[in-house]
């Protein structure tokens, strides 16, 4: 039963444990599979699909998918990079991201992942659909014009904090992340410490009166792009 | 509020107060109040052991539930494309003149609320509308105002119903102007046949060896994936769990689809005889129905069915006098979400959720109704199912195609003289059905519905079977004065309404790949659009999370391949080198209102 699990990426070998999942495995081998609504303390939900990868020709999202002996994996491949691109470009149109207002640029995931795709404006006509902005909490800011439902808030709520401050409402592209009262956040039980506050890859979820503390420029991916911690760990 | 304060504490305690049941919850609150009050969402939540946000959100989700206050009659009329071009427009646009009200609106008395729906099921008798559960077909504008004052008069839906359909709708527990539109029989599911002797000779056999014969007799899925039946009943039974279900997919939301509907009504006893001995095999006692909302009319003839079922021992502890084998069935009903009919989803609504599909490892076989083995299978299979153990399994694989064994139930609609429902063994031509339904004529015919293909004259030839031209019924037939791509943008629109948005590809990448369709059919189209097209479809097939958003693009991609003069008429590079779709005085429209004045450059 634990004997290992032996797959390629690309070509390359990869030594995988019982219960690790496809990105799990390739992390720990160093090759990054580019990902936004995983988030290493929560279950994965397989939301985004900027982790598909092509798995003995089918693709799979490499979050969800279990490492299986044998498998024959494509992860860098111009075709995959094409639809991941054309996904991220759809989570630019489907919001409202002004990124030079924003709070969380320079810490941004969906940002960063723009920048190691090379991408400069997305090729999509942007849909400019009108969104709320939640200020109700005292420490917490909601705002829904930069969330891409990667549903984080929702598991770190009820996995990490015992709590269930939010959930998805809606459906289609009308689909958005509800909270858990009658109006608005500041009626929920949500409070600035849970780790619900934290897990946001985007800046919907924003900290009040911390802003602009680190100084544009001198934030997390201004210093080394996404993946870059991941690919540290590769093997020659 | 304390009117409806009693009503959800007694709704929320006649289910036993849990969570799982929040599905049936919501729908009496609604039925009985007209709408899910917010001011209810916590004494719901509360009642059913949730939160208050997990209501919302199962509210906000189904089509048929609402938030809003409505009429106490809600008139859904079908707004699918087949409707359509059956008059359905104007028939649409005398319901408004009728009631002095527009779509999504309420009469300012409070009595009637209109809307529009996605397929019924009706696609046969079109136009066709829903009033509360009562369907009304066969409309034309000139019923309309004799339909409304009658409704006006008597406040009763029934009333509208002057004669009943065929067969088992004139039964006086259904009571429906619905006809089955039965053109052929084939000879395994609408032949005469001995009830329950399928059954009798399943409980002669172990459930390993039940489960060999359907195996043997090359029985695949009837809901559209075409999975081998008897694998998946096997890998239920092997499963590990304490507990199994079998579930029932009458959620039948694939637009153009109506046989199901047809066996519902006309063969419930064998469709249920079906479940029984997949119970027996699987070693499931329980089975669920998922009966889509827009047939709640025969919810109260099926539970008839279901309980004579338990007194003549077909159902229940010791079935026909088996000590060992339990078995019993539950009906559960959908509320307007064609994605419910996706294995998962469905699986997700009769635990009581919103409808998102889960991640398919675990599949259901291993972890599905409450994370147990769960087998899911289509009204029609189980049927075929029944009649494979009582005629044997040579007798099926015999019939049809190598690979396609049996007879196929076809839902045939649109441009013919004879729609309705066609058995035929699988292999039977394109060109053949067409030819037995009447349709002259014909240039296009969506094989499968929406999320099936597109398919034209060159492809007619080919067989109705797995290999060929794969479809779970439908069968949509468009003649050459039908606009191909008016038909592609209602199915686009179609999957933009019922994405459940759970994945960004589906999400965001139908509601592009609509609006391109838009821009071509406006006149403003270019030939690169036709590649954005293919690329952008090609993006959301293959990256979607379900399939839903696997196949939504195939509308465009298929006609696209079989269609290409088509899109090439309507896509010309504008001699000047200007982008076409680019309109100045759009554009400077918005900037003129806030100016308050015209341009004066633009304007000349
Ligand atoms: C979006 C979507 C809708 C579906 N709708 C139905 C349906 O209405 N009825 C059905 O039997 N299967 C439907 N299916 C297929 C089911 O997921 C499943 O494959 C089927 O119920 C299995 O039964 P079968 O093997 O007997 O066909 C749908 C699938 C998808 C992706
Ligand atoms: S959330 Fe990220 S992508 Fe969006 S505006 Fe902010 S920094 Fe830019
Ligand atoms: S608020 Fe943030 S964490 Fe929650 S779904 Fe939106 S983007 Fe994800
Ligand atoms: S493909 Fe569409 S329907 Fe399926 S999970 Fe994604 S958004 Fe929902
Ligand atoms: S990271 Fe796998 S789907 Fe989002």
């Amino acid at each position: 039963m634990n004997k290992s699990i032996h797959l390629t990426i690309d070509g390359k070998p990869v030594e995988a444990k019982h219960g690790q999942t496809i990105m799990q495995a390739a992390d720990a081998a160093g090759i990054y599979i580019p990902r936004l609504c995983s988030h290493p303390d929560l279950r994965p939900i397989g939301s985004c699909r900027v982790c598909t990868v092509i798995v003995d020709g089918r693709p799979q999202a490499a979050c969800v998918k279990p490492a299986m002996d044998g498998m024959v994996i494509e992860n860098d491949t111009p075709e995959l990079l094409q639809h991941r691109r054309n996904i991220i470009d759809m989570m630019f149109v489907e919001g409202n991201h002004f990124c030079m207002f924003c709070e969380k640029s320079g810490n941004c995931e969906l940002q960063a992942m723009a920048y190691r795709f090379g991408i400069t404006a997305p090729q999509y006509p942007f849909q400019f659909p009108e969104k709320a902005v939640d200020a109700s909490h005292p420490d917490i800011m909601l705002d829904h014009n930069r969330c891409i439902m990667c549903a984080r808030c929702v598991r770190a709520s009820q996995e990490l904090d015992g709590k269930n401050v939010f959930q998805a409402i809606g459906r289609g592209f009308h689909r958005k992340i509800g909270v858990d009262g009658e109006k608005a956040l500041a009626d929920t039980d949500m409070a600035v410490g849970d780790r619900s506050a934290d897990v946001c890859p985007v800046g919907c979820i924003i900290k009040k009166r911390i802003g602009f503390r680190t100084a544009i420029g001198r934030r997390l991916y201004d210093r080394q792009p996404i993946g870059s911690d991941i690919e540290a760990n590769a093997t020659p | 509020m304390s009117k409806s304060k009693s009503v959800v504490t007694e709704i929320c305690n006649r289910y036993g107060n849990t969570r799982v049941r929040l599905m049936d919850i919501v729908r009496d609150v609604q039925q009985e109040l007209g709408h899910v009050p917010r001011e209810a969402f916590d004494l719901i939540a509360k009642g059913a052991h949730t939160h208050r946000v997990e209501v919302e959100s199962v509210i906000s989700f189904y089509a048929f539930l609402s938030e809003r206050k409505k009429g106490d009659v809600v008139i859904r009329l079908c707004d699918d494309i087949i409707d359509r071009y059956q008059g359905g427009e104007a028939v649409a646009e005398a319901l408004t003149r009728a009631l002095g009200i527009g779509f999504n609106e309420t009469t300012s008395d409070g009595r009637v609320t209109l809307e529009k729906t996605p397929s019924i099921g009706m696609s046969d008798q079109a136009p066709a509308m829903m009033v509360n559960d009562v369907m009304v077909t066969r409309l034309t504008p000139e019923l309309i105002p004799g339909l409304v004052a009658k409704l006006r008069q008597t406040n009763d839906p029934q009333s509208l119903v002057e004669s009943y359909g065929d067969g088992n709708n004139a039964h006086a527990l259904i009571r429906s102007m619905v006809c089955n539109n039965i053109r052929e029989s084939g000879a395994v599911i609408l032949a005469d046949y001995k009830r329950e002797r399928g059954l009798r000779k399943a409980l002669t056999e172990t459930p390993a060896d039940v489960i060999a014969d359907v195996k043997a007799s090359g029985l695949r899925g009837r809901g559209g994936a075409g999975f081998l039946t008897g694998l998946k009943w096997e890998l239920t039974r092997e499963s590990p769990g304490a507990e199994k279900f079998v579930l029932c997919n009458a959620d039948e939301g694939e637009p153009g689809t109506f046989k199901d509907r047809v066996l519902l009504t006309e063969r419930a006893d064998l469709m249920i005889e079906g479940m029984t001995i997949a119970g027996y095999a699987t070693g499931a006692e329980t089975g669920i129905i998922y009966l889509r909302g827009e047939y709640a009319y025969l919810r109260p003839y099926l539970e008839d069915v279901l309980n004579r079922r338990r007194a003549g021992k077909l159902l229940g502890n010791g079935i026909l006098g088996n000590a060992e084998f339990h078995f019993d069935v539950r009906i559960q009903m959908g509320a307007g979400a064609y994605i419910c009919g996706e294995e998962t989803s469905l699986i997700s609504s009769c635990e009581g959720t919103r409808g998102d599909p889960s991640d398919r490892t675990p599949f259901p076989v291993a972890k599905g109704y409450l994370v147990s083995p769960t087998a899911v299978n289509n009204v029609e299979t189980y049927c075929c199912a029944a009649r494979i153990m009582d005629q044997g399994a040579g007798w099926f694989a015999a019939i049809g195609t190598q690979r396609s064994t049996g007879t196929k139930l076809l839902s045939v609609c649109g441009d013919c003289a004879r729609p309705g429902i066609y058995e035929v063994p699988f292999g039977t031509t394109l060109r053949e059905v067409l030819r037995r339904a009447g349709a002259e004529n014909t240039a296009a015919v969506q094989v499968g519905g929406p999320s099936g293909q597109m398919v034209g004259p060159a492809q007619f030839d080919q067989g109705i079977s797995y290999e060929e031209l794969a479809t779970g019924g439908s069968m949509m037939v468009f003649s050459n004065d039908r606009d191909i791509l008016e038909i592609v943008e209602a199915f686009m629109e179609f999957f933009v309404k019922e994405s459940c948005g759970y994945c960004v590809p589906c999400r965001v990448g139908n509601v592009l790949l609509k609006s391109r369709i838009e821009r071509i059919r406006q006149g403003d189209g270019a030939p690169a659009d036709l590649a954005y097209l293919k690329k952008l479809g090609e993006s959301v097939k293959r990256m979607s999370r379900c399939g839903l958003g696997q196949t939504s693009p195939n509308p465009i991609l298929t006609s696209l391949k079989n269609f290409q003069p088509v899109y090439n008429a309507l896509v010309r590079e504008d001699k000047t080198g200007l982008q076409k779709s680019f309109h100045i005085m759009r554009a400077v429209e918005e900037a003129s209102v806030i100016a308050g004045r015209r341009s004066e450059v633009f304007h000349a």
